[in-house]
Parts: C-alpha cells; structure tokens; sequence
C-alpha cells in the first residue's frame, strides 16, 4: 500500500479526530470521573476525604427528604414547562404557518426571547415577580391568584411556577420554529384535495396536519423533556431552590450539593440517579414507539 | 388554502398580538427600570414609563464598577469559542457530510449522547480535572470547556450545510486536477459562508449565556464573565435595581445584535441540533 492510499483511507478520521478527542477529554472522562465519585467519598476542602464508601452515597440519598422532593419537583417542572411550551408552541406555529402582512417582523419579535441568556432571562423574570419593581405581584393580586402583593417566589406552594412561567416564556420559540418547519414541509395540494372533498378545517387539522406533525412532535418533545429536567440555571437564579427547598429540582440540587457544600461525591451520586432516570424514560419511550409501530 | 373571513383574521391577529406582547414585555420592563431615575423607582413603581427618564444608571454602570472587565471577558471567551468550535465542526462537518467510514455512526452517537446527559454532571470533575492545570480562574479554562460543549452540536449542524452543496462541483474541480484541499478551499468555503457565519453566531449565543461552569470554575472577578458578575453584583447589592436592569440591557446588546443576524438559520439550527437551547 503506497503513502497515498494510506492517507486517504486515514483522511475522514483526520477531520474529525480533534473533535472526538476534545469531547472525550472534557465531556466522558469526566463522566466516567464522575460517576466514580458516587461510590467515593470525595469533598473538595478536605484533603483526608477520597475513600471508597461503596453505596452509602446511595443509602443516604435514599434517607434524604430533599432528594425526594427534588425528584417531585423535577417532574412538575418538567411536565409543567414541556407542556405549556408545547402546546404554546403549536398555537404560535399554526398562527404564523399562513401568509400575512407582517409576517417576517412579528416572527423575529415573538422569537426573540429564545435569543435571551438564561441567566438573564431568570433575573429579568424574578424582577418582575418582585414587588418593589415589578408589576406582576399587583396583577396577579388583581385577578385573585395571590391574596395580597407579594413576591410569588417566596410562596413555598407556589414559588415551582415563578421559574416555570420563565421557562415556558424563553422555550416557546423552539417548539415553535421546529414546527413551524414541520409544517411547511407539508404539500399544500393535500389540504386542497381535502377541502375540495369537502372536509371542515378540524377534520383537515385532525386528518393531516397532525399525522404529519406526529414524528417531530414526538422527536422533539423527547429531547427537550431531557434538556428541561437537567437545566438548572433559571431555578438557580430565580429561588436558588427555595424557599426552603420547594423549588429544588434534582438538576439544581447537584449544582448546589457540588457548588455550595462543595461535597462532589454526594453531588455525583444525585447525578447518577438522574441519568439513570432519564436513561430509562428515554428507553422506555422507545420500547413504546416500537410496540406502536408493529401495531400500526 | 381557503381564503378565511374577517372574523378569523381578527382572531388571528388578537392571538398574535397576545404572543408579541408576551415575548416583549420582560424586555420592555428591563429597558423601563433601566432608565427609571432613583427617586421615582418605588413612587411610580408599576406605572408603564415614568415621567422622567435617565441614563445615570448606564453610565455609573459604566464608569464605577466591574461590568466593563467581565465584558470584555465576555467577549474574548465568546469569541474564542465561537472561532474555535466552527473551526472543530467544519472539519468534523465535512467529515461526516463527504466520507463513509467505519466508526461514523459510532462518533456521530457519541456527539448525540454528550447532548443528552445531565451537564451539571460533570462540573466537580472538570473542576478537580483543571485546577492542577491551572485552568481554573482562567479564561482559556473556560474556551476549552466551552468549545468541548459546542462542537458536537456544531458539527452537526455544519454537516446539514455541506449536505446542502451537491458533491458534483468538487468532483468536477477534482477531475480538472484540483486536489481535495485545493477543492475545498475554493468551491465548499465559499458555499459554506453562510453556514460558517450562522454556526459561529449559535456558538456564540451558546457561549455568552453559559452560567454554571462559569460560576463553579472562575470564582475570582478578575476572570468573570458577564453572567458570573451580574449574578455577583445581584447578590450584594440587590437594591440598586436601576443598575442592575442597565447592565442586563448591556449583556443583551451583544446576543441581540447576533440573533438578527442568525434568525434566518434557526429552523436549520435548531433541527440540527435539536436538543440545544
């Protein structure tokens, strides 16, 4: 084999190795680190720490009551935020799925907040919830969700909603524009055949607009279920998971487990739980498209 | 599709309008608090636009404090990542765009996957992983981490871009006695601008917002970035509302000024990608 065979069976992987291996060094090694950190006891000021303790990471998690309400929680907020995104989302998409004056500027206004920090968009949020600057306090008194003007984070039975509404507002545009995408890929002769067959604009949303959009809908919502129960930064910003633990969801109580206490391996060990948990949901919903499949 | 009656167009603009005013509001009431002077603050409290405006609040943001440095830390870490990560995905993107080689679906797996786990996962161990190495507390800690995090979903979304060019004109250039490079430089490059520009522009959204690696990994000010200061700042003087919303106004500029720029790709960006924020 001369040098030129050589180099070009070896020319695809010279293109991606430095990618490969700069995922490998940042992103799975520590992974791997990390999920060795569950089973040691590993805290970062304390040189005599580093044991392996086997599972009483786990035992202890098991015993924790804030780990069980951060597991509640995580599944509220992601419920809560997956489906008013959503179903936001669609409303929004079929709106701008249609020709009008206007189009291009209202669809660059209603998108912008995707383009918002999420930082930025948890601070601007829990602005508006404060009484001092903000006006949400006094509306929401107005319409007799709250009894008097106050901060609705500092609610412990209400505070979940404060970063859920924020989530909800900066993640509309992207089921939105995934959509909306999906919706332009339908053939418009389609809706013309239906209606000339006589079918109402339900039955057309029923019968076509719908099948249609099933395998996006699907495929989206399953990724960004995921993406939503591990992104923390709107609750660490907004309530930093209280008050008194109420808003803490599991992606939050890591960051504050490692961030805080600075205790690595009990903050690998939630870690661990989440991803098994959502290695399951993810597997769970793909054992269920398959038996939907066959049927069908 | 069937023309509709202007009952529906009513409908369809009110609904609209409701969606606009949603996704402007929060803006609208940073922008508001932003320019509010001191004195009216709690006076005029929920009023829509005071009575009196200012620009005190940019300029004392401006002039006394450390917003200017975590800026420009901003700045040269969002950038740097941006250029570094496009510059990983290119290759990585035509790689996957041009070539069918064992392994591919293995590394495009492997790129699939890094988006779906919990992050906040890894932060003690990239942080034990970097303090030997002195990358705490440093900017280039944070290009790297950065970078890392974006090239997958970059990759892939460069490789939708060179799916986009048919293969017939590096051939053709090819078979006129270009080589592979020579083709490269001088018919995909040119095509691809628009790809490279929108995935720099993702990048550097991505990388302007980040918080939490920030935070867990440069604690000093001097290397903070934006978000690391404003949260800082929040949390020791959380009366001074007015400069706060200013310097919030300020750390929108940057990512505002790319999201006009990129919109057009979003669909593009966030099929590609789409697990992204």
């Amino acid at each position: 084999m001369s040098w030129r065979r050589v180099l070009l069976a070896a020319e695809p992987y010279l293109y991606t190795l430095p990618s490969v291996l700069l995922i490998c060094i940042i992103m799975l090694v520590p992974l791997l680190i990390g999920l060795t950190y569950a089973f040691h006891d590993v805290r970062l000021l304390d040189p005599s720490s580093g044991d392996f303790v086997g599972l009483e990471h786990f035992r202890e998690l098991n015993a924790d009551p804030a780990f069980w309400n951060a597991l509640r929680n995580t599944v509220t907020w992601t419920a809560a935020s997956v489906t008013l995104q959503f179903g936001l989302g669609l409303v929004l998409a079929l709106l701008l799925n249609r020709l009008f004056p206007g189009r291009a500027v209202i669809q660059l206004l209603v998108f912008l907040p995707w383009a918002i920090p999420s930082f930025l968009s948890g601070l601007n949020w829990a602005w508006l919830f404060n009484p001092v600057v903000g006006p949400l306090p006094y509306w929401l008194k107005a319409l007799g969700v709250l009894a008097a003007a106050d901060n609705l984070l500092s609610h412990p039975r209400h505070a979940l909603w404060g970063p859920i509404i924020a989530n909800v507002w900066w993640g509309i545009p992207f089921f939105a524009i995934t959509l909306l995408a999906a919706l332009q890929s339908i053939p418009a002769d389609i809706y013309e055949a239906a209606a000339i067959d006589g079918a109402g604009p339900w039955i057309r949303f029923r019968r076509i607009t719908l099948p249609f959009l099933a395998p996006t809908m699907a495929i989206t919502i399953l990724l960004r279920t995921v993406w939503i129960a591990n992104f923390a930064d709107l609750i660490v910003i907004m309530t930093k998971g209280g008050p008194a633990d109420s808003t803490q969801i599991l992606a939050s109580y890591i960051f504050t487990q490692a961030f805080q206490r600075l205790d690595f391996g009990y903050a690998s060990a939630v870690a661990t739980v989440l991803l098994a948990l959502l290695l399951a949901y993810a597997m769970a919903l793909m054992v269920l498209r398959a038996a939907l499949t066959r049927r069908g | 599709m069937e023309p509709h009656g202007k009952s529906y167009w009513a409908i369809h603009y009110l609904l609209l309008g409701a969606f606009v005013i949603f996704a402007l509001f929060p803006l609208f009431w940073l922008l508001k608090v932003s320019i509010t002077p001191n004195d009216l603050l709690y006076s005029e409290g929920v009023r829509l636009w005071p009575s009196r405006a200012t620009a005190d609040h940019y300029a004392s943001v401006i002039a006394h404090s450390q917003f200017p440095l975590f800026f420009r830390n901003s700045v040269i870490v969002a950038t740097s990542t941006a250029l570094f990560s496009t510059l990983f995905a290119a290759a990585a993107g035509y790689g996957f765009s041009r070539f069918q080689f064992r392994g591919k679906y293995w590394i495009v797996g492997l790129m699939l996957i890094t988006q779906m786990f919990p992050l906040v996962m890894i932060i003690a161990p990239i942080f034990r992983l970097l303090k030997p190495l002195g990358l705490t507390n440093s900017l280039t800690g944070l290009v790297i981490v950065y970078t890392a995090f974006n090239v997958p979903f970059a990759s892939i979304l460069m490789q939708s871009f060179f799916d986009a060019i048919p293969k017939d004109l590096e051939e053709a250039a090819m078979l006129d006695g270009a080589n592979r490079f020579a083709a490269f430089r001088k018919i995909i490059v040119p095509l691809t601008l628009p790809g490279l520009a929108a995935t720099l522009g993702f990048v550097f959204t991505a990388a302007w917002s980040e918080l939490l690696f920030a935070l867990m990994l440069n604690s000093s000010s001097a290397a903070s970035t934006f978000p690391v200061g404003l949260l800082a700042f929040v949390s020791k003087f959380s009366v001074d509302f007015g400069q706060m919303m200013a310097a919030g106004v300020l750390a929108l500029l940057p990512v505002c000024m790319f999201f006009v720029f990129i919109q057009r790709y979003l669909v593009q960006g966030l099929t590609a990608g789409a697990v992204k924020g």
